[in-house]
């Protein structure tokens, strides 16, 4: 996959008077599928542990779905990794793309001067969220703490229901529309005409590539993790590569019984969590490091969460290359977040039409779908998984991996995500 | 209000639904002629699945015309006879039209029952054979399915009675109308309504194979009748002669009391179904076809089509498009009125700012647009999402910011002339020079406002009805002055809001009020003369009024009737007169504002379902009774001496140019004022009925009471000539 003997539209997306910032390392634990183990507190001590700590500036991590009794994670957790407290740490939320956000956060940080090394990363547990008491419980035992009299405690007992047991799952589906994710993308894919065969092949080449680069042992961003009381675990436990025959019958789960999305060509329920150390990269050629990559331009945009849900990285990509003063013909790999076959092929779809760029984007022209030998080749969130707060340092490290494998000199990470926002990134590696 | 009601469409979902199918017999393939253009309905194939497409030419929507039927059969025939054809599906190429029931021009034009039972039976028949058809098929159906369409979409739901209500998709799944929903699709590669039929064009094709495969089965959980208005219990009942006299009376009764025996349908729809259930089905379909031959033909019938026409007429700006579109709107006053026309404004997705004098009435105001909406949410109309995003268009304030950039200003504060005149300056001191500046005024008149006017060519009345989210009619009130451009514009808008539009000149009372004014002085001396309240409510309820008299005075307000009525009296003077004012103005004195104060003629309590009659009311009354004239007192003149006054001064409007066309005067009263909607309103009631009875009525009123009941000179004219028709 490499392109290097290409010329490119600009030599080095470096800027006159503006910090170059660097991946000094990235690393993850293996995507587990939700269930298949159980992280338990534990979790975010993945870091790099060649870094002195104390020389951690500050600490980002993005989550979702939020523990109430850690609602600031990323503090919790730099404590329980043995950082200093004296390394401050905030949390970041922004559906899929938390990870992203918290990396771009500490780019913002060491951009301004206010920071020369941070620490980002996401951090997703689906195996344990929190399952709330329905509102009307909640109401009683918030009123029955303020109840003064035996009397007045009786008569709100009184009023106790049985239906007041059941409880409250964290919702699933999008706050504005009460459309789950997987609906939305059923739809997404009907509009463009996405076939269910097309999404079938789409996640199989996914798995396959997974599992290829998962023999090949280029998933070199994992570090082994205890979980305490199991085993140790070193390997994404998702990617299963299966026939097509097999997929195909498989009932659609979403959509029934005529819908195109299944399970087989959708993302799964993950647990896991990556972390990230960004540098200056004066502050890190100082300290003897050998960066892998530099982070360069990147966009957030956002649209319509009912039609246009996942449909971030058709809006993103386009904005970015501007942005950074590239086509697509300079970008050497690209890592797209991958939430179901559908989005991905739909997103292709979109990039590619006139027509769509016209009516939606405001655009003259098409910018193309980014060409496929270039495109997740070591598999992507459908085979690996997708921790939602973790997966943005994942798709970083496979881009920067990737570079320095392939020898090619830009990646472009693209990600939709839950609200209708989308974000992309252009990863530039680092001169070896 | 009938005819608006069985006007609608099944909004937001697409849905399909496939018809039994009876075993698959062979026939011979007898030649296709595919390929011939029809007008109204083509056909192509899709492996061995036919896709009948309905598109009726130059038209919105698609109506079951006589055409459209004969090249229905035609194709189905083709259908059945085709060896390659296993399976069909039945679509519309209009997005958000299946069919929407039967052409009224079509039963319009029919001169004889005979001719509608004709039509009636021919389409029995294809409803027939398509439900006994030996091939599946599949109804695909996006948008509006109303009546026969239905019956086409749904063959399956036999006999229904329909009652006009509009069911949506989703509801429509689970009572087992259709089978399967298909949400409509976002952007894609095409516009989005194009590739939502598409899509279901698709989804359809494969459930039609499933079908003919043998693959899926039509079988469902329960049918209908069964899911719905029957348990098996009551499905044993019923075959008990007894039980099913009961069902019957029972029913009856409650259809009685729903129509008061006014409109004749529903009585002869049961009648129909007794038939059916007792003699057979044969017996039932021929019972059927003669009587919705019968109904046709009844003056409920074209008084209803009537409306209809009326209806989609008042739909259209005749004014055409405004310069500028309104984009920007301001509501001055948050009582009842503004916060109203603010909430209509909002939800069509207009940036609305609600400006009052006080927080406490702005809070109010912008309480009752939140409940307004909310009460959406509860009927699942409206997600709460969807009720928050459309109330951030709203903006409360105090003050005139903002006002710079708006395109219209509506004023709803207190009916008084020299508040209206403070707060026109007030505005025009601060609007761009497009800003339309409209009065919501129920009497006075609008050059009077507009004469303090910098620019009155931009002054214009709106004059809304209440409750605003719920009455329909928007009477639109033009001066001399008055630009035809402000008048686009003040329609435009209006539409939007979902209004049904008469534009009318101005003058004291309008149009509206005017027609009210002497109906109310008669209301007043009818009290007098000792007819009790909950009497006369029931006396014009009984005549097709949805509101009583008495309850009437309570719901626009006592003090409201009290302003207008003396305002109107003064220049209308003699001709208004009757009953004596000395009834409302005591009632204002002692507070009996109506239902706003909790008193008026009833009494207003929170949670009472049946009010009960304000006895302090007695004692006023007692007081200025009057003695009864026994000739004109029967319950049929107490009727008519309401009616008669209310139908010729709509005709004096006309006369004055006051009203432009019939048909607005008609909309107008039905729509605004609640005339009786079986009557068509008072133009199609004096063609229906005869202008002759109702001037004959008019004179024996004359006769008793004086110059109030003088019938107009373009009624008498109409009268004299019996040929001469307010609706050609």
């Amino acid at each position: 996959t490499s392109s290097s003997g290409q010329t490119k539209s600009k030599k080095t997306l470096a800027k006159p008077n503006v910090r170059n910032i660097v991946v000094v390392d990235g690393v993850r634990t293996a995507f587990l599928q939700s269930g298949t183990s159980t992280f338990k507190s534990g979790l975010c001590k993945c870091k790099s542990t060649s870094v002195p700590k104390e020389v951690v500036d500050y600490i980002i991590f993005g989550t979702v779905i939020q523990e109430v009794k850690t609602s600031n994670v990323a503090r919790e957790a730099a404590l329980g990794a043995g950082f200093s407290d004296k390394t401050p740490a905030h949390t970041v939320t922004m559906a899929c793309i938390s990870a992203n956000q918290a990396m771009t956060t500490g780019v913002g940080l060491i951009a301004s001067g206010q920071c020369d090394v941070v620490v980002a990363g996401g951090v997703e547990l689906m195996s344990d969220v929190p399952i709330r008491h329905s509102r009307k419980m909640r109401k009683m035992m918030l009123d029955l703490n303020k109840a003064k009299t035996l009397g007045q405690k009786l008569s709100l007992i009184s009023k106790f229901r049985l239906n007041f047991l059941s409880p409250e799952l964290p919702a699933v589906a999008e706050f504005s529309t009460s459309e789950t994710m997987g609906h939305s993308a059923d739809r997404l894919a009907a509009a463009f005409a996405v076939s269910r065969l097309e999404q079938d092949e789409y996640a199989l080449r996914s798995h396959s590539l997974a599992k290829k680069a998962q023999d090949e042992g280029l998933l070199s961003d994992i570090i082994p993790f205890k979980v305490p009381g199991k085993d140790t675990v070193t390997k994404d436990n998702g990617i299963r590569p299966s026939s097509l025959e097999q997929m195909a019958k498989l009932k659609p789960a979403f959509i029934k019984p005529y819908g195109t999305v299944t399970a087989a060509n959708s993302s799964f329920l993950t647990d896991g969590a990556s972390a990230m150390l960004i540098m200056a990269e004066e502050k890190a050629l100082a300290m003897g490091y050998k960066p892998k990559a530099y982070l360069r331009d990147f966009v957030y945009v956002s649209q319509d969460p009912k039609d246009q849900l996942l449909l971030g990285p058709t809006y993103a990509t386009p904005k970015v290359l501007e942005k950074a003063g590239l086509t697509m013909n300079d970008i050497d790999v690209y890592e797209f977040h991958e939430a179901f076959s559908g989005q991905i092929l739909a997103n292709f779809k979109a990039m590619d039409s006139d027509w769509f760029a016209q009516n939606y984007m405001g655009r003259k022209t098409k910018v193309g779908a980014p060409p496929l030998e270039k495109f997740n080749n070591w598999g992507g969130s459908l085979s690996l998984g997708h921790p939602f707060g973790a997966t943005g340092c994942r798709l970083v490290m496979a881009a920067a991996n990737r570079l320095r494998k392939g020898g090619g000199q830009y990646g472009l990470v693209a990600a939709c995500a839950a609200g209708g926002q989308g974000h992309a990134m252009i990863v530039e590696a680092y001169p070896k | 209000m009938v005819a608006s009601r069985a006007i609608g469409s099944l909004s937001r979902f697409t849905a399909f639904r496939i018809l039994r199918s009876r075993g698959y017999i062979c026939r011979n393939f007898t030649g296709s002629s595919a390929l011939l253009t029809r007008t109204h309905i083509n056909y192509g194939v899709k492996g061995d699945v036919a896709v009948i497409r309905i598109n009726s030419p130059n038209s919105k929507v698609n109506t079951l015309s006589k055409e459209l039927h004969s090249e229905f059969m035609e194709v189905m025939n083709e259908i059945w006879a085709s060896d390659q054809i296993r399976s069909a599906v039945l679509i519309s190429s209009k997005p958000g039209c299946f069919i929407a029931g039967a052409d009224i021009n079509m039963l319009a034009a029919c001169k004889t029952p005979q001719e509608v039972t004709q039509i009636s039976q021919d389409a029995q028949r294809t409803f027939e054979k398509l439900e006994k058809s030996t091939k599946p098929i599949v109804a695909a159906i996006s948008g509006s399915c109303l009546g026969g369409g239905l019956e086409v979409g749904v063959p399956a739901a036999f006999d229904m009675m329909l009652t006009g209500r509009n069911i949506r998709a989703d509801r429509a799944k689970k009572m087992g109308l259709v089978d399967q929903l298909v949400e409509p699709l976002g952007p894609g590669l095409k516009p989005p309504e194009e590739r939502t039929i598409e899509y279901l064009e698709e989804v359809a094709v494969t459930f039609a194979k499933g079908l003919a495969d043998k693959k899926i089965s039509p079988k469902r959980d329960k049918g209908l009748v069964e899911t719905f208005y029957l348990t098996e219990l009551t499905a044993y009942a019923m075959t008990i002669p007894f039980v099913r006299q009961q069902i019957y009376k029972k029913v009856e009764e409650k259809v009685q009391k729903q129509t008061k025996g006014l409109y004749p349908a529903p009585l002869k729809i049961i009648d129909v179904v007794k038939t059916g259930i007792e003699q057979g089905s044969d017996a039932g379909y021929l019972s059927e076809s003669q009587k919705f031959g019968e109904l046709a033909m009844t003056k409920e019938s074209k008084a209803l089509i009537g409306l209809y026409h009326g209806q989609v007429l008042c739909k259209k700006n005749k004014f055409g498009a405004p310069q500028k579109d309104v984009k920007h709107l301001a509501v001055l006053g948050a009582g009842l009125m503004g916060a109203g026309i603010a909430q209509v404004s909002v939800d069509k997705g207009l940036k609305t700012i609600l400006k009052d004098a006080t927080l406490t009435g702005l809070g109010r105001g912008q309480q009752q647009v939140f409940k307004g909406l909310n009460d959406k949410v509860k009927k699942k109309a409206l997600t709460s999402f969807e009720r928050d995003a459309v109330f951030s268009n709203l903006t409360g304030q105090l003050d005139y910011r903002g006002f710079e950039k708006a395109d219209m200003v509506i004023e709803a504060v207190f009916e008084d002339l020299s508040l209206k005149h403070k707060v026109l300056k007030e505005v025009e001191a601060v609007i761009p020079d497009h800003c339309v500046f409209a009065s919501n005024t129920s009497a006075l008149p609008i050059c009077e406002i507009a004469a303090v006017s910098k620019r009155p060519e931009k002054v214009i009345g709106m004059h809304y009805f209440s409750p605003v989210d719920k009455m329909q009619l928007l009477e639109i009130i033009t001066t001399e002055k008055t630009s035809k451009d402000t008048t686009a514009s003040a329609v435009a808008v209006g539409l939007k809001q979902g209004k049904v539009i008469i534009v009318v000149k101005d003058g004291p009372g309008f149009y509206t009020t005017r027609c009210l004014a002497p109906m109310m002085s008669e209301v007043i001396r009818i009290l007098q003369e000792g007819v009790d309240p909950k009497k006369l409510d029931s006396l014009t309820t009984s005549f097709g009024f949805p509101v009583g008299a008495a309850t009437l005075v309570d719901e626009v307000g006592v003090d409201v009737a009290n302003h207008v009525a003396e305002d109107l009296g003064k220049t209308f003077g003699e001709r208004f007169a009757g009953g004596s004012l000395e009834l409302l103005q005591q009632m204002v004195s002692k507070g009996f504002l109506g239902r706003k104060s909790g008193k008026g003629f009833y009494i207003y309590q929170e949670g009472v379902k049946d009010k009960n009659l304000n006895s302090d009311v007695d004692s006023i009354l007692a007081s200025l009774k009057m003695p009864p004239k026994s000739e004109v007192s029967s319950d049929e003149d107490i009727q008519y001496r309401l009616v008669t006054r209310f139908v010729n001064e709509a005709v004096m409007c006309l006369q004055e140019g006051v009203l432009a066309t019939p048909a607005e005067g008609d909309i107008g009263a039905v729509f605004g004022l609640g005339f009786p909607p079986c009557l068509g309103g008072p133009f199609r009631f004096l063609d229906l009925y005869g202008a002759q009875k109702i001037v004959d009525r008019l004179r024996k009123y004359e006769d008793a009471y004086g110059k109030q009941f003088t019938p107009c000179q373009l009624l008498t004219d109409y009268a004299s000539s019996p040929n001469k028709k307010f609706y050609q």
